[in-house]
């Protein structure tokens, strides 16, 4: 290397300055990611387990709203699919499971995407291509989506189904809380044909309030905890049953949103650029003091 | 260049019976590797909504990485320290470095569903993914690794321009420019060894940060919040073994005496690297209070077991002896414990770490996943003897004996 210590110099501080120019563009950028300024409006769902009669109607409205084959309403009467624990996936993006509730009397529940209010879906994908909705929905653009699955190894719930048997354009899929329909003033597809009102579609802090005065109207009927209020930082779509969800229908979650660690480490570790910038100037302040020691031995 | 080892392409003949084993687990790979392209990812993986990472992400691409830090380490040793005596391995350790990240690309670009957007994130944003940060990182890095490179491809065909057929004519132009190139790569290479360097830490760290999003799936005896530091440490700890492990190879393969002034030397650094890594891997682990989970015997514990005693303490221990440092064998199996380490490393943390909540059974590669991970294997070491017979990268001794044994060590003296 037949550099002289001028030139390096310059180039050295060169590279800072334009590192430090990037560094003010950044920190807006990753910001305006961030779901940070949560819509008081949201809104969301709220399930109550036991209302529900598992006639699996969802499910068929479902698949026909989002253009999936969905067959003869009348076969989803049909009991047998409790006796396995489903799981949604590409053409099927909600599902209702049964499952043994405390006085060992059977209990059904529907799940899909909760819809997080600090989603680790959309603060994991590499794109962006997912973002949460002023509206609560938590959507995502196909045309973006490279298919990576680190959605599915980020998302605490387990939601984002990937069409695995597909070779050309598979696609991420999950419940889209029928954003197409919704934004036409409709209701969800599930919401709209739930004949026994187990779902109820509405502002979500008015659904919490709703939630709170079924628990105290009746006190018998519900374990006292509304599943989503405040697990991994609120959920749009809110669970009362009769028993605790958690553990059984859904995972143990704790309250602190689900990438948050991952993104505090994140920008810690690219504050301002500064960091990297610093192991530069620092590798190369030994690599020039280095190469001085070796000069001066040398002669 | 009056330096005592001089790299010169090695003329050895391409083909042995390895190698023609080498051909058939690549054959056999590629033939995998056609099906997942023309099928589907899930017609050749055990991937399914609840494993959707499995080795080709784990070993191919993690593991991949954290092998591949053999270029950064050596560059930070050799060029940034100017350590003159390591200028003999540097050489090689470039190239299992390019081949190494060539292949994680291409192993990244297998596992997406929709590969031909591989550049999306190019354009498309998002600081808060670790994965953009790898993504970007690890493109920007093969580049400069590219550039790195390239003064060993103008030194081989400087003066030896030999275009075929009407091409021919051209062979002058192409000989200035690649002195030209030559000559201004000379002058500014130090900024690419810098940044590669810089590059590596970021993302060798941050794919540390890549499964701590998915938060209590992961076991905790591997989840923490200083994953990250865990992955440097370990990625610069591994460097220089996978340096000694293929310099002990390729000596054996072409016939060459072992570098072993060179490579004692190397070896000294490794138990203090190792045992930083150890200290903060136990230290975590104490403040935590994750080892309660040992006292339960399970597949889980196990493999924890064997990553850190065989992969970790049995070769610090190792790499303390000075006996094991200056004979070939000791190098050769402490550095393979190492590897062997990091890997299992790896492969924890991205598989058997990760409990998705409503999995049935456990993930188990493939015949399919295997056999495409143990292919990209054998086209990397196919490719690395190619590249040594065309390229200058070993240092051989300057003057020629027909007697093997008579090859003095070179790259030692100053």
């Amino acid at each position: 290397m037949s550099q002289n210590r001028r030139d390096f110099l310059k180039t050295v501080a060169a590279i800072g300055t334009s590192a430090g120019a990037l560094s003010a563009l950044s920190p807006n950028k990753v910001k305006a990611k961030s779901p940070e300024n949560l819509s008081e409006e949201r809104m969301g769902v709220l399930v109550d387990a036991t209302v529900c009669i598992g006639c699996r109607k969802c499910e068929w409205a479902c698949r026909g709203a989002h253009d999936i084959e969905n067959g003869n309403i009348q076969d989803y009467a049909d009991e047998k699919v409790f006796e396995t624990n489903r799981r949604p996936d590409y053409d099927n993006l909600t599902i209702v499971n049964r499952y043994e509730s405390s006085d060992e009397k059977l209990s059904n529940v529907k799940l899909q995407c909760m819809h997080c209010d600090h989603p680790a879906c959309v603060s994991a994908c590499i794109v962006g291509a997912i973002s949460k909705k002023k509206n609560g929905s938590v959507v995502w653009d196909t045309d973006m989506c490279i298919g990576c699955r680190y959605c599915m190894v980020a998302c605490p719930f387990q939601i984002p189904a990937f069409e695995y048997h597909k070779a050309l354009d598979p696609k991420i899929v999950k419940c889209d809380f029928c954003d197409e329909r919704t934004m036409e003033g409709k209701l969800p597809a599930c919401t709209a044909i739930c004949p026994v009102e187990a779902l109820t579609y509405g502002k979500r802090e008015d659904l919490l309030i709703e939630a709170k005065r079924r628990f105290k109207n009746n006190p018998d009927r519900y374990y006292q905890h509304i599943f989503g209020e405040h697990e991994i930082g609120g959920t749009s779509w809110l669970y009362i049953a009769d028993k605790d969800l958690a553990g059984t229908v859904f995972p143990k979650l704790d309250n602190r949103t689900a990438p948050g660690v991952s993104e505090s480490i994140q920008h810690g570790l690219f504050a301002y650029f500064v960091p990297p910038v610093a192991v530069y100037a620092l590798l190369g302040g030994i690599m020039w003091l280095t190469k001085d020691k070796k000069k001066t031995e040398g002669k | 260049m009056e330096h005592p080892h001089k790299p010169t392409p090695l003329t050895k003949k391409f083909f042995t019976p390895w190698v023609i084993v080498l051909a058939a687990i690549a054959l056999n790979g590629i033939l995998f590797l056609l099906a997942r392209f023309v099928f589907g990812i899930g017609a050749v993986t055990n991937l399914d909504n609840q494993y959707p990472w499995g080795i080709w992400i784990g070993l191919d691409v993690a593991a991949g990485v954290a092998l591949a830090a053999g270029g950064f380490t050596t560059a930070a040793i050799g060029h940034i320290m100017h350590n003159d005596k390591y200028e003999s391995i540097i050489r090689p350790a470039l190239l299992t470095a390019l081949l190494g990240y060539t292949f994680v690309a291409v192993s990244v670009m297998v596992d997406l569903g929709r590969w031909y957007y591989i550049w999306h994130p190019i354009i498309m944003w998002n600081g808060n993914s670790a994965l953009f940060e790898v993504g970007i990182c690890v493109m920007i890095y093969l580049t400069v690794l590219y550039i790195e490179f390239l003064p060993i491809v103008t030194e081989r065909f400087i003066g030896r321009v030999n275009l075929p057929g009407i091409l021919s004519r051209f062979n002058k132009l192409v000989n200035t420019f690649l002195i030209k190139l030559d000559k201004g790569l000379d002058k500014t290479m130090f900024i690419f060894i810098i940044a590669g360097v810089v590059l590596s830490c970021l993302h060798q760290s941050s794919l540390g940060t890549l499964m701590i999003i998915a938060g209590p799936k992961m076991h905790p005896l591997w989840q923490t919040p200083i994953l990250p530091l865990l992955f440097l440490l370990s990625a610069i700890a591994v460097g220089f073994p996978m340096v000694i492990m293929e310099s002990l190879t390729a000596s054996r393969s072409f016939g060459l005496k072992p570098e072993t002034e060179v490579l004692n030397s190397l070896s000294r650094f490794i138990a203090p690297l190792l045992g930083i890594y150890l200290i903060a891997k136990i230290g975590d682990m104490v403040i935590r209070e994750t080892f309660v989970y040992l006292s339960e015997l399970n597949s889980t514990t196990i493999l924890f077991g064997i990553e850190v005693v065989i992969g970790v303490i049995v070769p610090l221990r190792m790499f303390m002896s000075p006996a094991v440092r200056e004979s070939t064998k000791g190098l050769y199996i402490a550095s393979m414990l190492v590897i062997f380490g990091i890997v299992m490393n790896r492969f924890n943390n991205f598989i058997t770490a990760y409990n998705p909540p409503y999995a049935l059974d456990s993930y188990m590669p493939s015949i399919g996943e295997i056999s495409v991970t143990l292919g990209f294997i054998a086209i990397e070491i196919l490719l690395y003897r190619l590249f040594v017979k065309i390229f200058p990268v070993i240092s051989i001794p300057a003057k020629k004996s027909l007697s093997k044994t008579k090859f003095a060590i070179r790259g030692a003296a100053k």
